[in-house]
């Protein structure tokens, strides 16, 4: 929880204009991303813990217990070595 | 919803100093219909075209794309269009200088092939001295902080190397490897009998990737591109014929895939007569065989067809004749046969013949004769 997030240096975020929405794209490959997975991935700086992205996201939504849901999708990434953990 | 393309590949020259036998370029490279290379400006708007039909993600590739004086402006202009851009290189005389500037152009993405994971037996199937190029341009890469692929392109003479390569790509802190055992067109489908592996062959490479891949985990990707015809059932070519992926060759001619441009019933356009978004939208050539609609059986009633797009179009006319079969690689295809003999095929030791201007012209020469590999795999 308190270890920081970001996004392997390979990858990049960016606006895919023709199909409205972010991407995620990397060597060879690609993931579509939904507004909220955007979201969360824009606030992966290196800087921020996964704590802090959720108490970001739970007061810009007004909401709790978002904890699950992020730490899945971020998971998910770094299984596929598109987000890192730690320093 | 009408398809989007995601990927181009921008093949920007046919030179290459390499000489691989098993190289995807057309036979007849050398020869009158690739001669005129596109412009800088000319590429630009491709780029262009292309970023405002949905492509994200641009490969660099040729040939040599290094052989390019203007490939930085090219990087430039695409890295300012918001394209993931990868060079694809052989990486022969690749000097640190250039992949620096390469780097502050905004190339996103370095992949470097060797063709074996030694000196000796790389630079034989190279045709050229190539390898010391190649590790120190790893190097290179690296300190500059690229992600790196490396590109082993495997057959009959270099799969029992497997576990050196990717203890090679491994050592050198690479992203990925990929591990593409030779599809069989352009001069690999030409040098198909001496590069055939046996299937004990791949059963021991496929162990090693197993267990190198529990070992690695995500610090090294491992890709296998499966030797498809050693399978019981088509790849999904492309993602399918037209739906995602273009090549533009380096004369401006568009095909849906790099190995299209031998299908002699199709005509493709040319950048310089259509904008890229005609060509991907109406052109004959690439609504022939989008969707299912073409489809015959087998395919037609086939649960299978959402998955693997009936294969390949290219292996369906080169080896069977007509791009509107099923690929002959199926089991269920009619002409599996076909496939089934050059497996089959004695392999004497047998030479092959390195990708070469000289070469390519003399086989240009040839009539053209889809069915001549057919022919050497001796059913016919």
């Amino acid at each position: 929880m308190n270890r920081s997030v970001r996004l392997h240096p390979k990858a990049r975020l960016q606006r895919d204009e023709v199909r409205g929405r972010e991407v995620l794209l990397y060597p060879e490959g690609l993931v579509g991303l939904n507004p909220t997975g955007a979201e969360i991935l824009a606030l992966c700086d290196g800087a921020r813990s996964l704590a802090e992205i959720v108490a970001t996201l739970e007061r810009r939504y007004g909401v709790s217990g978002l904890e699950p849901d992020v730490a899945a999708f971020l998971d998910g990434l770094a299984a596929k070595g598109l987000v890192l953990y730690g320093p | 919803m009408d398809p989007k393309p995601l990927w181009l590949l921008a093949e920007l020259t046919y030179k290459c100093p390499l000489q691989c036998p098993y190289c995807s370029n057309p036979l007849d490279f050398a020869g009158p219909r690739f001669k005129r290379e596109l412009s800088t400006d000319e590429w630009c708007r491709v780029f262009r075209e292309a970023k405002a039909l949905g492509v994200l993600q641009l490969g660099l590739s040729g040939g040599e794309p290094t052989l390019r004086p203007d490939l930085e402006q090219l990087v430039r202009t695409a890295h300012e269009l918001g394209l993931y851009t990868s060079l694809i290189t052989s990486a022969y005389r690749l000097t640190r200088e250039r992949l620096a500037a390469l780097k502050a152009a905004g190339l996103d993405h370095v992949q470097i092939s060797i063709q074996g994971a030694d000196a000796d037996l790389s630079d034989e199937i190279a045709g050229t001295a190539s390898y010391r190029d190649k590790i120190a341009a790893y190097h290179y890469t690296r300190e500059l902080g690229f992600p790196l692929t490396v590109n082993v392109v495997l057959h009959r003479r270099n799969l029992h190397q497997v576990e050196a390569m990717i203890r090679l790509a491994e050592s050198l802190g690479a992203e990925r490897i990929e591990l593409a055992n030779t599809q069989f067109y352009g001069w690999a489908l030409h040098n198909r009998d001496a590069l055939m592996p046996t299937k004990a062959q791949l059963a021991a490479a496929w162990q090693v990737v197993e267990r190198e891949r529990a070992r690695l985990g995500t610090t090294l990707e491992i890709v296998w591109v499966l030797p498809d015809y050693h399978e019981q059932f088509p790849k999904p070519c492309m993602g399918g014929w037209a739906r995602a992926y273009m090549t533009v060759t380096p004369a401006g001619e568009v095909w849906p895939c790099h190995a299209a441009g031998r299908i002699t019933t199709l005509t493709f356009e040319n950048v310089r007569e259509h904008p890229l978004d005609w060509i991907w939208e109406r052109s004959e050539a690439f609504n022939r065989f989008r969707g299912d609609q073409w489809m015959p059986e087998p395919c037609r009633s086939c649960p299978r067809k959402a998955q693997d797009f009936g294969g390949c179009r290219c292996q369906a006319f080169l080896v069977a004749g007509d791009a509107a079969l099923t690929d002959p690689v199926c089991s269920l295809s009619p002409h599996r046969h076909l496939i089934d003999a050059a497996l089959a095929a004695e392999r004497e030791p047998e030479e092959w013949t390195y990708r070469a201007a000289p070469a390519s012209r003399t086989l240009a020469a040839s009539p053209p004769d889809p069915l001549s590999a057919v022919r050497r795999g001796g059913t016919e």
